[in-house]
């Protein structure tokens, strides 16, 4: 008898009972923190179901970057949470809701139950652009994002710059163009100052295999991108480096690269392969890898970015 | 039952926690967070439909599965513009409200 049932049963009841924990505490920090213990509970539950390359992404992106975003937005706003008294929902209201989402959530269990026998799938046709235009690739993850899906890929990056576009704007007038406010507190501190030297080197080696091995195994562009964000990030809390001035060109030209080099060769497949993002047969590997490393550069740029904020006014160096 | 259906179930759970939070909570951040639930628990029954649809000698459908990578992603981009536009709602007003009473009683900043 294996015990994979039991450590089923009790990871779905740990990821249900985490995330009712973030709803119900009264702490704001608390439901935070609860959050992203929840992101990484919720990796697990997708290296159960055979989806690694979610479970990795989930892991960098939902977990952790989010993490950074939301611990930092805590933080500044858990301070004042005392000053503004908000108004409470009543008994009622709580009952009807409960009712409405236990009823919501009845009907998509029940709809799990009752799918049907034979399930509509893409796979064959997934697999054939695999073995197809997206000759080469090993990973059929990595054939349908940047072969079948191709043109989702890519306006799902110009969507990231989009984010980064709407974050900047959110910043006053006249701090226009000066860096975020810096990640980290004020003075060196000598832990955290340790854990970047240590762990950002290692990190970005391992973000940089994790976008290689994406072509033939779990890994790829967003994952090994956001791993490498990550370690940016590392070292702009402990203050090794600052945030960028936003009108920065090579920051600019970094966010950029990726969804233009894609728009670029997908449009020249248009006179060389016949199709718009088609890609030459027998040449296809290159020039996805081509592609993806430029999608890696803007996804570890855009996304600390989005996590840093709006240009802050004062403190211009 | 087997680990994907389990997963659904949960999965459904969560829109159903999501959801109670989402319309509870008076606090922008906490709404956020209960957004992101809601999303979570949708990736989750989507990637149930992923390891259902497994075809064509693959142990499951790669289709679904990079459709939730992206929709990871732009969760993450949407989730960041939330937050910068709750920040700047503190620096601008000094208090972090949705509630439209709110703005007429007197408030911490307006005792300075």
């Amino acid at each position: 008898m294996s015990l994979l049932p039991f450590l089923d049963i009790g990871l779905a009841f740990l990821v249900v009972t985490v995330a009712c924990s973030t709803i119900i505490t009264r702490d704001l920090f608390a439901a935070v923190v609860g959050y992203v213990a929840y992101g990484l509970l919720l990796a697990f539950v997708w290296i159960r179901l055979h989806a690694p390359d979610v479970a990795l992404t989930e892991a960098a992106v939902g977990g952790g970057v989010t993490g950074v975003l939301l611990i930092t937005a805590g933080k500044r706003l858990a301070a004042i949470k005392k000053a503004a008294p908000e108004a409470h929902p009543t008994t009622t209201l709580k009952l009807l809701t409960g009712a409405l989402a236990a009823l919501l959530a009845c009907a998509l269990a029940a709809a799990i139950l009752m799918l049907p026998d034979v399930p509509p799938s893409l796979a064959p046709e997934a697999a054939a652009a695999a073995s197809g235009p997206g000759a080469g690739l090993g990973n059929p993850i990595t054939a349908v994002l940047i072969s079948y899906r191709s043109f989702d890929t890519m306006l799902e990056k110009v969507v990231l710059i989009l984010a980064v576009v709407g974050v900047w704007s959110v910043g006053a007038d006249k701090a226009w163009g000066n860096p975020p406010a810096p990640l980290g507190r004020p003075g060196p501190y000598p832990a955290m100052v340790f854990l970047a030297q240590v762990l950002v080197p290692i990190g970005a080696l391992i973000g940089i295999h994790v976008f290689w091995v994406g072509a033939d195994a779990p890994g790829g562009a967003f994952q090994g991108g956001a791993l490498l964000a990550a370690m940016w990030m590392v070292a702009m809390m402990a203050r090794l480096g600052e945030p960028p001035r936003i009108d920065a060109r090579w920051l600019r030209l970094a966010l950029i690269a990726g969804p233009a080099v894609f728009l670029i060769i997908g449009l020249a497949g248009i006179s060389i392969a016949g199709s718009f993002f088609a890609y030459p047969p027998g040449f296809a590997k290159p020039i996805i890898l081509f592609i993806e490393t430029f999608m890696v550069l803007s996804i570890a740029v855009a996304l600390p970015m989005l996590v840093a904020g709006p240009p802050s006014e004062g403190n211009r160096p | 039952m087997t680990p994907s259906t389990l997963a659904g179930l949960a999965g459904a759970a969560l829109v159903g926690l999501g959801l109670y939070g989402l319309v509870l909570h008076p606090h922008p951040l906490r709404k956020l967070l209960a957004f992101n639930l809601i999303g979570s628990g949708v990736f989750l029954v989507f990637g149930i439909v992923a390891r259902r649809g497994a075809a064509a000698g693959l142990s499951f459908d790669p289709v679904p599965q990079a459709m939730v990578i992206t929709g990871i992603v732009v969760a993450f981009a949407a989730s960041a513009l939330a937050v910068a536009l709750i920040l700047r709602l503190y620096s601008e007003s000094g208090r972090v409200t949705l509630d439209p009473d709110a703005w007429t009683r007197p408030g911490p900043e307006d005792a300075k």
